[in-house]
């Protein structure tokens, strides 16, 4: 960590907790190309506290990356605010902080890797109520009144199939497969949904902190926007985030009949299966030009060149699910 | 012609000490990184292996059906080219059966421990 940044979270301390005698210690926990995220252990009157900061270093915020930090922080505070499991925000980021855009927010212990969460004997007992879970969750988040959040863009599904489109165009492979998904999704759009509402954008098994208790945060909102319901509905049923249990469709811990029933009942939109299973498409699609992006782009100096590699040999992987979700569709 | 062994043992070999020998040795971001370039390693090694084969089945099906004939990565543009702009049914039986070969034997190559493709296997076996 270079003394700038040491100084600056130094003289956050204070805000963070106050009466705090200062910084205990402080490391990356990890790199995303434009966010960063670090554990601070601040040594407070009544003992150790733990945050965890979310920064971007340079403010180089464009639409396509995400909504931004600060929003990303609001939205995390309506949630918690209704009930949705959330870290509560302690502080956003301005300025004179000098640690460029972000918030900290406290540290919530749990299991946030996805193959984890599914295997470690600690969680067998809570596993099965994870799915409902989920639908009681994104009933709250699908509820929030966002009419006074900034940088919320609409995101219809027939915008989202043009701009996949558009980046399958630019891949080096050609790929036959995400051509005919992409020829299937024109032919099966939603209509737009009548009441338009904030979707999350991410909501997956490992996005999720969780606890022998169940689900205790939500992360990663920087995909937040509005659109459908629907949409985060179908993107946690991804093949991909099953993490190999691929007879639980939600996040492999759960039956889409019972995270649907709890979705509904906590007063969620009424679910329907043609329009999340378009959005299964979508998804799945998405993760796929994902990986795909990941191997045509190849920095060989880049100190995650090999992990490139290996992710962009992963598309074939979503390739046999659309053909799996197609063939099944039909 | 090249003398041997050929690049599928020497990859082999080479997979086999970073495993063996060097792995135990490191701890950490290294262990980490070491196990990925492993995975890599191992995959080029099916390639190596597997990718001869394929390929000609694939561009024996790709030429008997497009009736193009030309190298692979120009009839698979063809052929994406071809969906895209509805000029081949995306219902077409025969083109659902060329694409899931052709899937199966890319992830023999990528993730022959997926899931969804060992039970596609499965259920061709």
């Amino acid at each position: 960590m270079s003394d700038a940044v040491r100084a600056a979270l130094a003289a956050l301390v204070p805000r963070l907790c106050p009466g705090a005698a200062g910084l205990s210690s402080a490391r990356r926990l990890s790199g995303g190309a434009s966010q960063e995220s670090w554990l601070i252990d601040v040594a407070g009157p009544g003992g150790e506290r733990r945050f965890v900061l979310r920064r971007a270093p340079a403010v180089v915020w464009d639409g396509s990356m995400g909504v931004g930090l600060s929003t990303e922080a609001r939205l995390m505070a309506l949630a918690g605010a209704a009930g949705v499991p959330s870290p509560r925000v302690v502080h956003v980021l301005s300025p004179d902080d000098g640690l460029g855009d972000g918030f900290v927010m406290d540290f919530v212990a749990g299991e946030t890797i996805g193959q984890k969460i599914l295997r470690d004997p600690a969680l067998a007992a809570i596993r099965p109520a994870l799915g409902p879970q989920c639908g009681r969750i994104l009933a709250a988040i699908h509820g929030l009144d966002v009419a006074d959040v900034p940088g919320l863009r609409l995101q219809g599904a027939a915008d989202q199939v043009t701009e996949l489109a558009a980046i399958v165009d630019r891949l080096t492979t050609p790929r036959p497969v995400f051509r005919l998904a992409l020829r299937w999704l024109s032919d099966h759009l939603p209509p737009p949904p009548d009441n338009p509402c904030l979707v999350h954008g991410d909501f997956r098994n490992g996005n999720l902190i969780v606890g022998p208790d169940g689900i205790r945060a939500v992360l990663d909102w920087e995909l937040a926007h509005l659109g459908d319901p629907m949409e985060d509905l179908g993107w946690i049923a991804v093949n991909s985030w099953r993490f190999g249990e691929i007879d639980c469709p939600i996040g492999g811990f759960g039956d889409r009949d019972s995270f649907h029933a709890a979705y509904e009942a906590a007063g969620g939109q009424r679910v329907d299966a043609a329009t999340v299973r378009f959005f299964e498409v979508l998804g799945t699609l998405r993760w796929g030009v994902i990986c795909a992006g990941n191997g045509d782009v190849l920095d060989l100096a880049a100190t995650n060149a090999v992990e490139r590699c290996v992710i962009g040999r992963r598309a074939s992987e979503t390739e046999l699910d659309l053909l799996n979700l197609i063939a099944k569709a039909a | 012609m090249q003398d041997s062994p050929t690049p599928a043992m020497i990859v082999a070999a080479v997979t086999a000490f970073l495993r063996d020998r060097v792995l135990p040795e490191v701890s950490g971001r290294t262990a980490f990184d070491l196990r990925v370039s492993i995975n890599a390693l191992e995959l080029v090694g099916r390639q190596l292996v597997l990718a001869p084969a394929a390929e000609r089945e694939e561009a024996a099906r790709l030429t008997e059906w497009l009736g193009t004939e030309g190298d692979l990565a120009g009839m698979n543009a063809d052929l994406a080219a071809a969906i895209a702009d509805g000029r081949i049914d995306g219902a077409d039986p025969v083109l659902i059966d060329h694409l899931r070969r052709t899937t199966l034997e890319k992830l023999a190559v990528d993730q022959p421990k997926y899931a969804a493709y060992r039970r596609a296997i499965e259920e061709r076996d």
